[in-house]
């Protein structure tokens, strides 16, 4: 029904609580007392004992101030210590995700169960089917042979009683490329020549262990060094506080940001030379092009379709675009894009003009730790606003609306809405040119960026709001 | 003539009552089932500093002026629904 659990929402706690402390300045003496706060003696445990508990939200403060878990020195280095040498960082990597083993619960490998439910039925219609012969009967009821078992799901479809269970392991069943895989203590590891850095293990995680490293210590330390910050804003923020975006724009400004440039203002240069190439493919006698604004999906293609390579449009995306037109008109400043998605801060480590990335969720925390009542917030703003085409990028279908917009029914376009196991099958179906259409948009995450995820309203509630700020706008 | 019970459901539109999980909320007239559609009144409401002066934790929601902690769609149907049930009106 709804998207929030108490994985996000403990992430969410923190970031708050990390963001209060270094806007206060007090981070110095209370960073290791976070953990204390938020799980303070004699409350329950969420895990085996409040020490446990803690120690978890130790590691995924220290992935917040932008540490990979593996570059731990000691088990007794403090916060504070991490906190001195994210200060001292010069440079970022482009790992943006880090699995926080203290939290990973080694969920057992993915298999089908025999739930209590098992009449233990004349039938018998598991065993009958399983086509390795590994169900068999004890004290009158089905126990199936994990060591034989090859999960082929024939018992949990045949059973009347509905007794058999699949118990999955949530972030390798969400990644679609097989990257989350685990050693030999049952932790998991992101292997990044596979990853796509879609995120989609982050928001499947129900212990919440895999953790995007923020930008967040490096944001604050410009701020503290005066320096002019840019604000480069994806259009999906429409999407994430119900407020009009006037006022969503004037807390970016209070929060710090000394300007703000629609990243739909880069979709609109996006959408010239989209248009163009593909309009000159084709001419070319090209049967088709795919759009290449969504990084997860050109990483999709580059390690794991590279038939596709060719068909990827050359053009760059919107934020690449919007970080060059932010260092023309602002040369000295620095660059921060603000969006709701894991793939992108991993673009940015590569986009020159762009320097950092902060999701959504961290963009709340700030307005948190900031005391921003958003409703307060004055509704004018005077900024240069993109036009509706470039805004739709937000959502899937935007991209290849804006191009018809132009070329009309030329363009037969189709829509993969969603990276996941089934569509890569498609894509790679595409890639062998069995397809009808001459224009293939791909968006990772369902919905398009509206369902990012880090975003703090998704999917359907994301898009309904989207469509009344639209219509307010053209009001 | 008996008057019509109507659910005042207010959620609180602060930004700590956002983005910590209140960003759903709106959204709850359409979880309603049938029987409560007409009954419950959706608004938001100006912070009220639940967060600050009590030990509760957001998001914060009033519904006829009683306040609901950790609030959720389902909590809240959850609750609308036991007034009914056991007819508790306020």
């Amino acid at each position: 029904m709804t998207h929030s659990n108490n994985a996000t929402l403990t992430r969410r706690e923190l970031l708050i609580q990390l963001c209060k402390l270094l806007k206060e300045d007090t981070i110095e003496e209370q960073i290791d007392r976070i953990p204390l706060n938020m799980r303070p003696k004699g409350n329950q445990s969420l895990r085996c004992c409040i020490h446990k508990d803690r120690a978890v939200l130790k590691y995924k403060i220290m992935a917040l101030l932008g540490f990979n878990i593996d570059d731990e020195i000691d088990e007794l280095t403090s916060l504070r210590d991490y906190l001195h040498l994210a200060k001292e960082r010069k440079v970022l990597t482009p790992t943006v995700m880090t699995v926080v083993d203290e939290a990973c619960s080694s969920c057992q490998q993915g298999s089908y169960n025999v739930s209590n439910m098992c009449q233990g039925c004349e039938a018998r219609p598991c065993a009958v089917n399983c086509p390795k012969d590994a169900v068999h009967f004890v004290k009158g009821q089905a126990e199936i042979d994990h060591e034989v078992c090859v999960n082929c799901g024939k018992c949990l479809q045949e059973c009347p009683f509905h007794a058999i269970i699949y118990r999955p392991v949530p972030c390798e069943e969400a990644c679609p490329v097989k990257a989350i895989s685990k050693d030999e203590q049952g932790i998991e590891h992101i292997d990044y020549d596979k990853c796509i850095y879609c995120g989609k293990c982050m928001a499947s995680c129900p212990y919440g262990a895999i953790m995007e490293k923020s930008h967040i210590i490096e944001i604050f330390q410009a701020w503290k060094s005066k320096e002019k910050i840019i604000a480069l804003v994806a259009p999906s923020i429409v999407a994430q506080f119900r407020q009009s975006v006037p006022k969503i724009y004037n807390a970016i400004k209070k929060i710090g940001f000394s300007d703000i440039i629609e990243v739909a203002e880069g979709a609109e240069i996006t959408i010239e030379h989209e248009t163009e190439e593909w309009a000159e493919r084709i001419h070319s006698g090209c049967q088709l092009m795919t759009t290449s604004c969504c990084h997860a999906y050109t990483e999709l293609v580059n390690k794991h379709i590279p038939e596709l390579q060719g068909k990827v449009s050359k053009t760059h995306t919107p934020m690449v675009y919007a970080g060059k037109l932010a260092k023309d008109r602002f040369p000295d400043a620095i660059t921060v894009f603000i969006g709701p998605c894991t793939a992108k801060r991993h673009e940015a480590y590569f986009a020159k003009d762009i320097d950092y990335a902060l999701s959504f969720e961290e963009l709340g925390a700030l307005f948190v730790a900031n005391n921003i009542d958003l409703e307060e917030m004055d509704d004018k703003i005077d900024i240069q606003f993109a036009k509706k085409d470039a805004q739709f990028f937000a959502q899937s279908g935007g991209v290849s609306q804006s191009i018809k917009n132009k070329k009309g029914d030329s363009l037969k376009s189709e829509l993969i809405n969603g990276i996941d196991k089934a569509s890569i099958r498609q894509l790679k179906q595409i890639a062998k040119g069995k397809t009808k259409s001459n224009f293939i948009e791909v968006m990772s995450c369902e919905g398009g960026c509206l369902g990012g995820v880090n975003s703090l309203i998704k999917g359907n509630q994301a898009a309904i709001v989207f469509q009344k700020n639209q219509e307010v706008i053209s009001s | 003539m008996t008057e019509e019970k109507i659910y005042k459901v207010q959620i609180c539109t602060g930004t700590l009552c956002h983005v910590m999980g209140g960003a759903e909320l709106p959204a709850l007239e359409e979880y309603l089932p049938k029987s409560l559609k007409s009954k419950v009144k959706v608004k938001g409401m100006v912070c009220a500093n639940y967060c600050t002066e009590t030990k509760l934790k957001p998001p914060f929601v009033l519904i006829n002026g009683e306040l609901m902690s950790e609030a959720s769609i389902e909590k809240i149907v959850h609750y609308i629904q036991n007034c009914e049930e056991n007819d508790t009106f306020k």
